[in-house]
């Protein structure tokens, strides 16, 4: 299974997602079946004025991630990942990073298929 | 001082916040001016200055600003002009290059920078120019933002272009309709003229949009005066902090009822009584005759 990645307060599978997509802290990119994870930071995308979303967009595509948990994603990043052919779980806030992941793979997740944000 | 432009004198109405009378006060001062006057309206998100001086239009044009459009065959993917672009309006996101339009600010610089030659210049539509005169003597131009577009400056420059272009020609000075505000748009509107009329009322909240205002214009240096509407309301905050800076405050408006329900009408203040026209002639006579020299010691 490919890497997916969440958005993240911190660096670790105990951080807190981070709600927002384009401002996220950063990302934790984990390999759901060995848990295995690294940590990219989003903090250029974060002190943007215009268009962090998209620059996060990138990000996540530079990463080779083919799934994003988060918590909102707003219309220009969505487009973006959507055109990338990256799916995205939202209202995944509220939980840690590993407790994302964990409830991912369980399948208690849809697919967003409209930006909520 | 550009030479070209000496005699015509600019000048731009400005506010801190909506609703402070900004509009009536440029009207006024395009009915009274002595000399050929251009009145131009650059709040475009909200332009109303056409519904005081009800101008007849005999020009319009749509404005559009240029974008790339991709032509993936050529593209090669090799990212130069997404790591060229600051406003993140072209991206290569995976295999694919996307762009945003509504993102572009038109510079031309992703256009300029591929090496495959694979953008050519498409268009986004920013809105609607007009140009027109009113009452036979003043002349009349206008800048309206297209519903949904997000921004002012690029279509503002074009009609302030254009501005440039009849005052070239005309001799005439100009009366700038500025956006209420601080942002980018409000500095963007005044930033080419000689000298900033700032409209405020004098109640706290007024005083403190007003003193947004006056310290997001005064890094540019250029001179500053105040006028008063509804002179009479709220307290000493604004008087105080005028006299502190050296702000003229060339006049007051009353505040009336008479005068805020002929506002509501779209009614040009200064034609109100003959009270209110010599209050607004003496303001153009101050303003035609300011010394821009001595405006900056
Ligand atoms: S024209 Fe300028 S702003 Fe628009 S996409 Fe190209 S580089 Fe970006
Ligand atoms: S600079 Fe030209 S070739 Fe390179 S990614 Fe952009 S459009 Fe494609």
């Amino acid at each position: 299974m490919s890497r997916i990645a969440v958005t993240s307060e911190g660096p670790t599978l105990k951080d807190m997602v981070d709600p927002r997509f384009g401002r996220a802290g950063g990302f934790v990119l984990v390999d759901p079946e060995t848990m295995e994870h690294e940590y990219v930071d989003n903090g250029q995308s974060q002190a943007m004025a215009h268009g962090a979303g998209i620059q996060a967009a990138q990000v996540i595509a530079d990463s080779g991630a083919k799934v994003v948990l988060t918590g909102y994603v707003g219309p220009k990043a969505f487009q973006a990942l959507r055109a990338t052919g990256i799916k995205v779980v939202q209202n995944l806030d509220n939980m840690s990073v590993g407790e994302a992941v964990e409830k991912y793979k369980s399948g208690h997740v849809d697919y967003a298929s409209h930006p909520n944000k | 001082m550009d030479p070209k432009r000496k005699s015509n004198l600019i000048v731009s109405i400005a506010s801190g916040k909506g609703g402070t009378g900004k509009t009536t006060v440029s009207a006024s001062l395009a009915c009274v001016w002595k000399k050929p006057v251009l009145a131009v309206d650059l709040d475009v998100e909200e332009p109303n200055l056409h519904l005081f001086l009800n101008p007849e239009i005999s020009h319009q044009e749509k404005i559009y600003l240029e974008t790339p459009v991709v032509d993936e065959s050529k593209c090669t993917l090799c990212r130069m002009c997404s790591d060229l672009c600051q406003f993140q309006a072209i991206k290569v996101m995976g295999e694919t290059l996307l762009t945003f339009t509504e993102m572009c600010h038109g510079c031309g610089g992703c256009l300029a920078i591929c090496p495959e030659k694979a953008l050519s210049p498409g268009q986004r539509e920013l809105g609607i120019l007009s140009q027109g005169s009113s009452l036979g003597k003043i002349s009349f131009l206008m800048g309206s933002l297209r519903v949904g577009e997000a921004m002012s400056p690029p279509l503002m420059t074009i009609v302030k272009k254009r501005m440039m272009e009849i005052l070239g020609k005309e001799r005439a000075d100009a009366i700038i309709d500025a956006p209420p505000g601080v942002s980018c748009p409000a500095v963007c509107a005044v930033m080419d003229s000689d000298l900033i009329i700032l409209v405020t009322e004098p109640t706290p909240f007024g005083f403190h949009d007003f003193r947004l205002a006056w310290e997001s214009f005064s890094s540019m240096g250029k001179p500053m005066a105040v006028v008063i509407n509804r002179a009479g309301l709220g307290d000493s905050s604004v008087y105080r902090f005028c006299d502190e800076k050296k702000l003229p405050i060339l006049a007051s408006i009353p505040y009336d009822r008479n005068i805020a329900q002929a506002y509501s009408k779209g009614q040009v203040v200064a034609r109100l009584s003959p009270e209110l026209e010599h209050k607004f002639s003496d303001l153009a006579r101050e303003l035609q005759g300011y010394d821009r020299e001595a405006a900056y010691a």
